[in-house]
């Protein structure tokens, strides 16, 4: 037995080996600039603007305009204005770009304004926020709808919605022990939030 | 929606706490401890047991250093037999990880020169995290995170326990991948590993063997469970695949929870 495994594995290194000599350049040369950029996706889109103007939230006056941001990217600037209609669903390759245009408004007394921002289609489902503004800064956000669409999904945001709802108010300010990202090279790491904990605590 | 708060650390604030990096595979390897025992040279000389194991398999799988086990196997310097042991799990890993991700994971990469070669660099990580692991896990009292390069696991001796006032529990912020000094979201947890595979931190890294290009798509995807080693297979799959490989991740991957931003 063992000695078919060491056979099989040895044929399998051999394709390997064969593998990587035999195709040439133009295998992976065909990089498509034209497919690649439809697929760019869904949940990202209006992380910029994600406020309405700081005028409409003072004036306790709701002009709609939310943006719509999924549940990773609210923004706490909300300096940035009008959040233009084309939403990150647009792109993706069949769900329908439902821009967050009209948004319902209501005031709440003293200067601090709620909005609901519209539903939009994500590759992921359907993702929905409620933010309310008081004196130009979010000062509390909500997610009304957030992707469910799988077990593991839900069970993930169940979790991390509320956390990150809080955090929006908090600025970041919280503390985290530990960062995960995108891989980190270690020139990249000196700049890092992750860095800046290794530090306080070496 | 301000209900409890699961991400709150129930921990006594006073619980010391040390934190050692280096780095190993061209990346910061960042691993802290928590607990009563974390100054003790026990705890120094896991801490270092760990960075062994690190830089152990950076010497076998490495892609840059002439003299690494994987590099002399594909230049055919040495059979397979000849490698360490851990070559071949690798292969047996990847064949693996790309019949689950229904070929979104593989270990056949471009090289540069427009060829593909075996690469397990996408699993390696992961999988030495897990095992450098080990060591840290004999320390009593104390919990411990490994953070390779933004991929991480959480552990602890196992007379810590999981939950309740007494577990030593971490607040794991996630990137936000479009600003990468703000955390888009946090979980916590006493125990288990956290991947995320986008394209923020080094422009397209990520190669989709489906289309046989580089990834161009903005985002992340964050995926927790056990070890380390198929978290990040399964965040790297999922990030680069198709709806087939959602499915097989839901009903293969039960232990595992994923979330995209």
């Amino acid at each position: 037995m063992r000695r078919i495994v060491l056979w099989a594995m040895s044929t399998i290194t051999v394709l390997v080996l064969l593998f990587s000599y035999s195709t040439s350049r133009s295998s992976t040369a065909v990089v498509a600039a034209e497919g690649r950029q439809v697929t760019t996706t869904s949940k990202t889109s209006e992380s910029s603007g994600s406020s309405s103007g700081s005028s409409s939230a003072s004036s306790g006056d709701s002009s709609g305009q939310e943006p719509a941001a999924d549940a990773g990217t609210a923004d706490d600037t909300s300096d940035t204005g009008a959040a233009s209609g084309t939403t990150g669903s647009t792109g993706s390759s069949g769900s329908s770009g439902s821009s967050g245009s009209s948004g319902s408004g209501s005031s709440s007394g003293s200067g601090s304004t709620t909005v609901e921002g519209d539903a939009v289609m994500t590759r992921f489902g359907n993702v929905q926020v409620k933010i309310t503004v008081a004196g130009g800064k979010i000062t509390a956000a909500e997610v009304l709808q957030v992707p469910w669409e799988d077990r593991h999904d839900q069970m993930i945001n169940s979790r991390a919605v509320p956390v990150y709802n809080e955090e929006t108010v908090q600025a970041q300010s919280a503390a985290i022990d530990v960062v995960s990202g995108a891989t980190v090279t270690w020139e990249g790491y000196t700049q890092s939030l992750q860095s800046a904990i290794d530090r306080a605590n070496i | 929606m301000n209900g409890p708060v699961a991400g709150q650390p129930d921990n006594p604030p006073a619980l010391p706490r040390r934190a050692w990096v280096e780095q190993v595979m061209g990346m910061p390897v960042s691993i802290h401890l928590r607990g009563a025992g974390v100054d003790t040279p026990a705890a120094a000389r896991a801490v270092e047991q760990a960075f062994e194991i690190v830089r152990d398999m950076d010497s076998v799988f490495s892609t840059y250093r002439d003299d690494s086990d994987l590099v002399r196997l594909r230049r055919g310097q040495v059979q397979l037999e000849q490698c360490s042991p851990l070559v071949e799990e690798s292969l047996r890993i990847g064949q693996q990880a790309e019949a689950l991700t229904k070929g979104a994971f593989t270990t056949l990469l471009p090289t540069g020169e427009g060829d593909l070669a075996f690469d397990p660099t996408g699993l390696v990580k992961g999988w030495a995290v897990d095992r450098a692991s080990t060591p840290l896990r004999q320390l009593r009292g104390v919990s411990f995170c490994i953070n390779a390069g933004g991929d991480l696991l959480v552990g602890a001796h196992e007379d810590l326990p999981v939950s309740g006032p007494q577990a030593i529990q971490w607040r794991v912020g996630i990137e936000d991948p479009r600003d990468r000094q703000r955390i888009a979201s946090t979980l916590t947890l006493a125990r288990g590993a956290v991947a995320t595979s986008g394209t923020a931190a080094r422009g397209a890294h990520l190669y989709d063997p489906m289309r046989g290009e580089p990834v161009g798509r903005a985002g992340s995807v964050t995926v927790t469970g056990p070890t380390l080693l198929w978290a990040d297979i399964w965040a790297t799959a999922l990030f680069v695949g198709s709806q087939a490989t959602r499915e097989a991740f839901a009903t293969s991957a039960t232990d595992y929870l994923s979330t995209a931003l």
